[in-house]
């Protein structure tokens, strides 16, 4: 009872925060901390499920949120015209799966040949084979399609329907989360396949190095998603502002009640994200909770805490180790596609590892490994903090810096790098938690 | 003649490159090696001590720079990179007794001890970006050639020219001192004795009567040196960034576990390793082959492998390719 006391008391102040960040400042950044927090939390469920379910160690997790962040723009933009031409898109797609047959062949071959001299040259001959006809068929598609309109898009585009309306096609971008989840899923299948087999350690190398090699496909392949071009002006699946201040039924409602329209418009459009994101963190929340609580889950709890003896009672380690890390992946990337539903653009520059990767580790950490609401309360605390570090940073030096005389060059260094404070906390709130509190906030039984 | 060309072509824009940058990851990848091997765990926040110790050298630096003091035709930074590397030491091991002793104590697993380093990694990367700022700095100073591209071409008379920077120059002749000491000290001194001892096995080192606690120093030691040095090699030859150091991460990493996480030896050879492949696979290789090759087959394209976007795939694959067929590595490392 104590334990549900404590998760009920834990998130009280997780409510109080917020509240407090409206009346003190203004409702609109509390949403704004209410909407990433949402998301952070499903992102620390996933990595939750992977760590505290199964001890896998990935810190790959920008890759997957990344991933799901393409999911949306080649969901819910509309095709670019011209480019789905037969040297064009096509001719790509078609340079992919000749690149993956290639693989799935050199792997086949690797697999049935006896070992020798003859097995190695065969091997690297289709390697070497297929990367030269991959590369004459993919990079004169990749030319036709940049070339087409290249500052507005040159790009292929996506699947909405709508064409030139497609913002009156907003619900794409709900059907993007989903598919973000299953590109995510995917990228893990392979990387699992490869990776899984290694020592802990080795494992959370792997899984950094991925995150980058993800980063620089979307940066470099301008054809998938604009590349550093960033794609602007993605539909959403909520009304605009702009549509809502000119709609007189909406401006009425809210002069009734003495609001500003243009506040109330915003405030109305955050709720809506924080609706529809609220709905996504509960299934999920539920699932994982069904799933912990199932004979899978408490399989999996054993697999963590004694893998040789998990392994004697029979249970294949290796498989329902690739299974947990691609469930875990699949949540990152759904998290990843409503991270940039909400944003409204998809700007790869943005995807830092201290950011995506390790500050989503923070929040599993302090909130509690193997909890899932300590996940949940972790995402939503370390969020707020991220926040509001900066402005509180910069008040405290401030103060520290009020004896020291205006325009003082110490003085001015402390104010300009009060910014920074935020990594430094989040450092330090890590290694307070770890030493004090090692299991978090909210314990896992 | 076309051969010659061909040569000093490859050797301009690959070798040499190649062989700076491989001195660099070795530097950093023997740092990380030490620690596993003494401590038992992937230091993550590697990258940022580098950082770390790279920014007391520019501050120091800057100091003596304002006093006037240079150092001639070498860079200044090389007269203080000894502060530099005692402001390291001094950082390492306080961190080692706010934060990684009570683990030690604990006998935590090392995975712990590796989420603990990510605190750190925060920590350090919040302090560097407070104290110097997030931008860019260039610290070379003094002369930029040893050889430049003009003076090779009118020395030799050939077409293509060979550029050697005073930094890849440095950073060779450095790496070099350092590896050598480095191996002199742990195979002929008393301390790096105990240090392998502990390395190889931590409970007879114990039962022989070495003091884990010195050996635990002494380690820091040395690595927040190596580091140091790491860093200013790099940022001397490229230039300084937070951000860049903490994504000289993986590299490291990657040439620490190619040559098998733990051994020295390897942490060198994975080095070059990683920095040849990258440099191999996202270099141009049009010209070379224009020499090469006679006149009618000449390559019409860059005849780049990669974009240079995807060197850190490279190190990645390479990675990849080592551990699953050599899971110790190239030299034999441990696995704990």
């Amino acid at each position: 009872m104590t334990g549900s006391m404590r998760t009920i008391a834990m998130f009280a102040v997780v409510a109080i925060l917020i509240i407090g960040t409206g009346i003190l400042q203004s409702w609109n950044s509390a949403l704004l901390i209410l909407n990433m927090g949402l998301i952070s939390a499903v992102m620390a469920l996933g990595v939750n499920l992977q760590w505290g379910f199964a001890g896998l160690f990935n810190v790959g997790v920008m890759g997957f949120v990344a991933l799901g962040g393409l999911a949306t723009v080649l969901v819910a933009m509309p095709p670019a015209p011209g480019a789905w031409a037969p040297g064009g898109a096509w001719r790509i797609i078609a340079a992919l799966i000749m690149g993956a047959a290639t693989i799935w062949a050199t792997i086949m071959v690797h697999r049935r040949m006896v070992k020798g001299r003859a097995r190695a040259l065969v091997t690297l001959g289709l390697l070497v084979g297929g990367f030269i006809v991959y590369r004459m068929i993919f990079d004169g598609g990749v030319a036709f399609v940049e070339s087409i309109n290249p500052a507005a898009s040159g790009n292929i585009g996506g699947l909405n329907p709508g064409g030139e309306n497609y913002r009156d096609y907003g619900w794409m971008t709900l059907i993007a989360w989903p598919v973000g989840g299953l590109l995510a899923a995917g990228a893990a299948w392979i990387i699992g396949k490869t990776a899984l087999g290694l020592r802990s350690d080795y494992l959370a190398i792997a899984t950094l190095g991925i995150a980058e090699i993800i980063l620089a496909v979307m940066k470099n392949e301008d054809w998938l998603a604009r590349g550093v071009k960033n794609v602007i002006g993605l539909p959403r699946p909520v009304p605009y502002e702009v549509d809502l201040q000119n709609d007189p039924g909406f401006v009425e409602r809210v002069q009734a009640w003495g609001g500003d329209p243009v506040t109330a418009s915003s405030i109305y459009v955050k709720l809506e994200y924080a609706f529809l994101f609220a709905v996504v963190l509960v299934l999920i929340l539920i699932l994982a909770q069904l799933a912990l609580n199932s004979p899978w889950g408490r399989m999996m709890r054993a697999i963590r805490d004694n893998e040789v003896a998990a392994e004697a009672m029979g249970k294949d380690v290796t498989a329902r180790h690739l299974q947990i890390f691609i469930l875990g992946s699949a949540v990152c990337g759904v998290a990843g596609a409503m991270m940039t539903t909400l944003d409204g653009q998809l700007v790869p520059t943005t995807y830092q590892p201290l950011r995506f990767t390790f500050l989503v580790w923070v929040m599993v950490i302090v909130g509690g490994s193997g909890n899932n609401l300590g996940a949940v309360l972790g995402g939503f605390i370390i969020w707020f903090f991220w926040v509001q570090v900066e402005p509180l940073g910069l008040l405290l030096m401030e103060v520290v810096t009020a004896p020291l005389s205006e325009g003082s060059a110490l003085k001015s260094h402390l104010i300009d790098s009060a910014a920074h404070m935020r990594l430094f906390t989040m450092g330090l709130i890590l290694l307070l938690v770890l030493r004090f509190s090692p299991r978090g906030l909210l314990p896992g039984k | 003649m076309d051969f010659l060309n061909a040569i000093v072509a490859l050797s301009n824009f690959v070798l040499v490159p190649g062989i700076a940058y491989g001195s660099q990851l070795a530097l950093g990848a023997l740092g990380v090696t030490l620690i596993y091997g003494i401590l038992r765990f992937s230091n993550f926040a590697h990258g940022d001590t580098m950082a770390f110790g790279t920014m007391s050298v520019i501050l120091v630096m800057w100091l003596f720079q304002s006093w006037g003091i240079s150092f001639g035709p070498l860079p200044t930074a090389l007269l203080a990179l000894p502060f530099g590397m005692l402001g390291c030491m001094a950082l390492l091991l306080a961190t080692d007794k706010m934060v990684y002793q009570f683990y030690r104590d604990q006998k935590a697993k090392p995975v712990i001890l590796v989420i603990v380093s990510m605190g750190v990694m925060f920590v350090l990367n919040g302090l560097v970006r407070f104290i110097i700022g997030p931008g860019e700095q260039r610290f070379a100073d003094g002369e930029r050639f040893i050889i430049s591209a003009r003076d090779f071409k009118e020395l030799t008379g050939l077409k293509e020219g060979l550029a050697i920077k005073t930094t890849q120059g440095i950073t060779v002749i450095t790496a070099v001192i350092v590896v050598a000491a480095l191996f002199w000290f742990l195979n002929r001194t008393r301390t790096g004795k105990s240090m392998r001892a502990y390395s190889d096995n931590e409970d007879l080192a114990l039962l022989s009567g070495i003091n884990p606690d010195r050996v635990v120093m002494v380690t820091w030691l040395i690595v927040a040196g190596l580091a140091t040095i790491a860093g200013v090699l790099y940022g001397l030859d490229k230039s300084f960034k937070p951000f860049t150091y903490f994504q000289l991460l993986l590299p490291i990493f990657a040439s620490a576990i190619v040559g098998g996480l733990g051994n020295p030896l390897g942490a060198i050879a994975g080095g070059f390793v990683i920095a040849f492949s990258e440099v191999f696979i996202t270099y141009a290789w049009k010209k070379v082959l224009g020499y090469m090759m006679p006149e009618s087959l000449e390559p019409s394209g860059l005849v780049q492998l990669l974009s240079t976007d995807y060197k850190f795939a490279v190190s990645f694959v390479i990675l990849l390719i080592v551990l699953l067929f050599k899971p110790t590595g190239l030299f034999k490392g441990k696995a704990v």
